[in-house]
């Protein structure tokens, strides 16, 4: 088929090397509140699933990228707490730097670029660091991102899989629609597994493990997070535009549902389809439910069997049930509004037009 | 009232989709002064035009605005000319501008848009 | 005693060799041309028909082929490896061929550029995004099976030139008036068709290029959009979906097509560094071969005996390609004859 055979000829273009054991994570500061479950489900899955070692410990901070994107602070600055960070992964004895939020990625990156190219910004960021916290460091040996390293462990994860993304009605395969960060590869192309037209990483964790990957014409568009206009309520007109456009274009596909590995993009793609469900009466799918979007560790969760409500699979604004009931996942509803064993007193209101 | 709920609206794409553009004026107006299709936009009419100098007007623009089906703009512009004849007089291609411009006149001035 | 003729081997059998062959061997010298391809006619030969008169290639090959029982020509054949001796040069090649030359012409033409290079246009990857040699096959052998009614075309300009992300600064010359004359062409097939051509600038520099671009505006009814190529999509349909900058408006716009030409330019040939590292022709920043001198003596090099001609230095039309050809066989007959004329004024 002329499609994949042109695809893959640029996949073996853009091959990238990832450590398979041994990784220093470095938590998000904002994924943990829109998507609770996705970094704990990927330690389990990389700890008690696959044997790897995993280091999560709480000395590490933000990678202060939102305010560095927001033209807050200086690139100095961030290039100091950066410095210190692998600074923390070389203390403890671990050499592969993985970030869990891919601004992040994209800020270890270009930072690592930066002193590649000019050495002298990597001497001064040394004193700096010294003078201010009595810290030396080194750079990483590899930097990757969570999902190359679920990318590269996605055949691992199909052996221990209890659902493969196929209706289980029907047996056709699930159509999927993948969203990477821009900040993964559109900066660096060559540091994203499958370049920055055609990127893979999601790409082969669907494919593997049973589903179909729709490719529509707004899929390299960016979803409009870009931090510093949405930052003003009155800016967010812009923003929501650029994720409409997205929504519109894979419309006619009918997606089952969407795959993202940034922690702003998922909550684009998610929220903002109540909000234009709620402005213009729009719903993208036939049933009014709305698309379901997952993070990858999300998406491996479910495929692995594991309690929707422990991957934080509640806190979505677009219902997972549907999804849940296409691939023919054994899960209990009452749990949903539980925590530990109590469900909570008062419900969540119901959206206006998405139906819940 | 969306706004005040959310505080912001959903801007409008501006993106033009050639596919639906409107080009049943321009193919009209080709049809009676076939001159037009061959100018090339290079803007000596805009240039030497007497009205352009305190309108918007821009037979560049116009030649343009036709063949993209952005009828409001042509309409607004062609008000504004003054038949002096100066484009015609400069036009490489030898493009009868001055023809084109009372064709649109009086299109604007029969038809609804 | 019968003198013996001065052998000039040529290095490429396309119509620069081929012209050149034809005026050495008359002013006479014996000529060898050794050719990789299988027949001679270069690049020439696969096209359908040539600009701004529509002439048919196949003319302009059965011209430069019109002397070539006077001269050997081996195909098949690729040039090994070379080195100088009191005679001249010994030349090997891959088929257990060798040659003793007095001088040597170095025509290996050019390349296309690689379409698949430019990811985001496609190639390679969607339907139906085609280039301007695939046209040509088009032209010659058929249009493959589709659904023919009211096409929409796109040709795109400065594919693979002009360009830094393709690693080619330079302008490849002869793409534009090849977009306008494959343009006329595919309205001349599909009369229902809609074609764009979307460029930055209209190179149309040579004789009666201008009126062919004039002609295919109003006769023809082609859209020229000045605008830039950013991403090709495809729909739900399988159509075409572009994005470009529709410049001269100063919006963004997009459309639909069923077929995408690109435009690829010229590029040096495969072998150009290989044969430049043999006989020490230098070449310049793009690749292609570097002449003694620009402007005055472009068919000279700083390696003495060593020749060149054609697209090796450079783009060039059918026409310069030729008359580049003529002037090399000049150049070489000057050198192998002694000549007396100075290369410079006051000089001898």
């Amino acid at each position: 088929m002329i499609e994949l055979k042109g695809k893959e000829r640029i996949w073996e273009k853009y091959q990238k090397e990832i450590p398979l054991d041994r990784y220093y994570y470095a938590r998000s500061c904002i994924r943990q509140n829109f998507w609770p479950g996705s970094e704990t489900t990927f330690i389990k899955i990389l700890e008690e699933e696959l044997g790897k070692t995993i280091l999560d410990e709480e000395h590490h901070t933000t990678c202060s990228g939102i305010a560095y994107h927001c033209d807050v602070i200086p690139q100095e600055t961030t290039m100091t707490i950066v410095a210190r960070q692998f600074s923390l992964m070389c203390e403890s004895g671990y050499e592969h730097f993985v970030p869990s939020c891919i601004t992040s990625f994209g800020i270890y990156t270009e930072i690592l670029e930066t002193w590649n190219e000019h050495p002298e910004v990597e001497e001064k960021i040394k004193r700096m660091l010294m003078e201010a916290t009595g810290r030396e460091f080194r750079k990483p040996k590899f930097l990757v991102h969570p999902s190359d390293v679920i990318y590269a462990l996605r055949f691992d994860i199909l052996k221990k899989a209890k659902y493969r993304l196929v209706n289980a009605k029907t047996g056709e395969p699930l159509k999927c629609v993948e969203h990477v960060g821009c900040h993964y590869a559109k900066m660096f192309p060559d540091k994203g597994v499958g370049g920055a037209e055609f990127p893979r990483v999601l790409m082969g964790m669907i494919e593997a493990w049973g589903g179909e990957v729709v490719d529509y014409p707004e899929r390299r568009t960016c979803c409009g997070f870009g931090f510093r206009q949405y930052m003003v309520q009155a800016n967010r007109g812009y923003s929501i535009a650029c994720t409409k456009r997205k929504f519109d274009s894979m419309e006619p596909y009918k997606p089952d549902l969407i795959v993202t590995n940034c922690p702003g993009c998922p909550f684009f793609l998610d929220r903002w389809q109540y909000v234009i469900a709620e402005m213009e009466g729009k719903v993208y799918t036939e049933d009014g439910y709305g698309i379901p979007v997952l993070t990858y560790e999300e998406l491996a969760g479910i495929v692995l069997g594991y309690n929707p409500w422990e991957l934080g699979l509640q806190m979505h604004q677009v219902s997972v049930e549907p999804l849940l009931k296409k691939i023919g996942f054994e899960y209990d509803p009452l749990d949903k509004f539980k925590v530990g064993n109590q469900t909570i007193l008062t419900l969540p209101e119901a959206p206006g037009v998405l139906k819940v | 009232m969306a706004k005040n709920k959310f505080g912001f609206s959903i801007h409008h794409d501006r993106q033009h989709n050639l596919d639906t553009a409107d080009r049943n004026l321009y193919n009209r107006i080709a049809l009676v002064e076939p001159s037009i299709q061959r100018c090339i936009f290079c803007g000596g009419c805009a240039s030497t035009c007497t009205a352009s100098k305190f309108t918007d007007l821009s037979f560049r623009l116009v030649s343009l605005n036709l063949r993209r089906g952005y009828i409001d703009e042509v309409k607004e512009m062609v008000a504004r000319c003054m038949l002096c004849g100066k484009c015609t007089m400069v036009c490489p291609r030898d493009v009868n501008i001055r023809h084109l411009m009372v064709l649109l006149k009086k299109e604007f001035s029969e038809n609804e848009f | 005693m019968e003198e013996t003729k001065k052998h000039v081997l040529i290095v490429g059998a396309g119509i620069a060799g081929l012209e050149a062959a034809t005026h050495l061997e008359e002013l006479g010298y014996k000529v060898s041309i050794i050719e990789k391809q299988q027949v001679t006619g270069g690049h020439v030969k696969n096209w359908f028909k040539t600009f701004p008169y529509f002439d048919a290639s196949e003319a302009i090959i059965n011209f430069a082929e019109r002397s070539l029982s006077k001269f050997d020509v081996y195909n098949e054949t690729q040039l090994t490896y070379a080195e100088r001796n009191d005679n001249g040069f010994k030349v090997n090649t891959d088929k257990n061929k060798q040659f003793q030359a007095d001088a040597i012409l170095l025509t290996p033409g050019f390349k296309v550029f690689d379409a698949h290079k430019k990811e985001e246009y496609g190639y390679g990857i969607f339907q139906h995004v085609i280039t301007n040699a695939d046209l040509e096959k088009y032209f010659r052998n058929g249009w493959p099976e589709r659904d023919n009614k009211n096409l929409r075309f796109g040709f795109i300009h400065c594919v693979g030139s002009r360009d830094a992300k393709s690693g080619n600064l330079y302008c490849s010359k002869v793409c534009c008036a090849t977009a306008v004359k494959q343009a006329i062409e595919v309205r001349q097939h599909f009369p229902d068709s809609e074609v764009y051509c979307f460029y930055m600038d209209l190179r149309m520099f040579g004789k009666n290029y201008e009126e062919m671009f004039q002609a295919a505006q109003e006769k023809h009814g082609i859209n020229f959009v000045r605008a830039r190529l950013s991403e090709v999509n495809q729909n739900f349909d399988n159509t075409l979906l572009i994005k470009v900058e529709d410049t001269l408006t100063s919006r963004p716009m997009k459309l639909t097509l069923d077929y995408i030409v690109l435009m690829s330019g010229m590029e040096p040939a495969e072998n150009a560094a290989q044969l430049s590292q043999i006989f020490g022709v230098p070449t310049d920043e793009s690749g292609f071969f570097a002449p003694e001198k620009y402007l005055v003596s472009e068919n000279n090099t700083v390696s003495e005996g060593v020749f060149v001609a054609g697209t090796a230095t450079g783009p060039k039309t059918i026409t310069e390609t030729i008359n580049d050809a003529r002037s090399a066989a000049l150049a070489i007959h000057h050198y192998l004859s002694h000549s007396r004329i100075p290369t410079e004024h006051g000089k001898e």
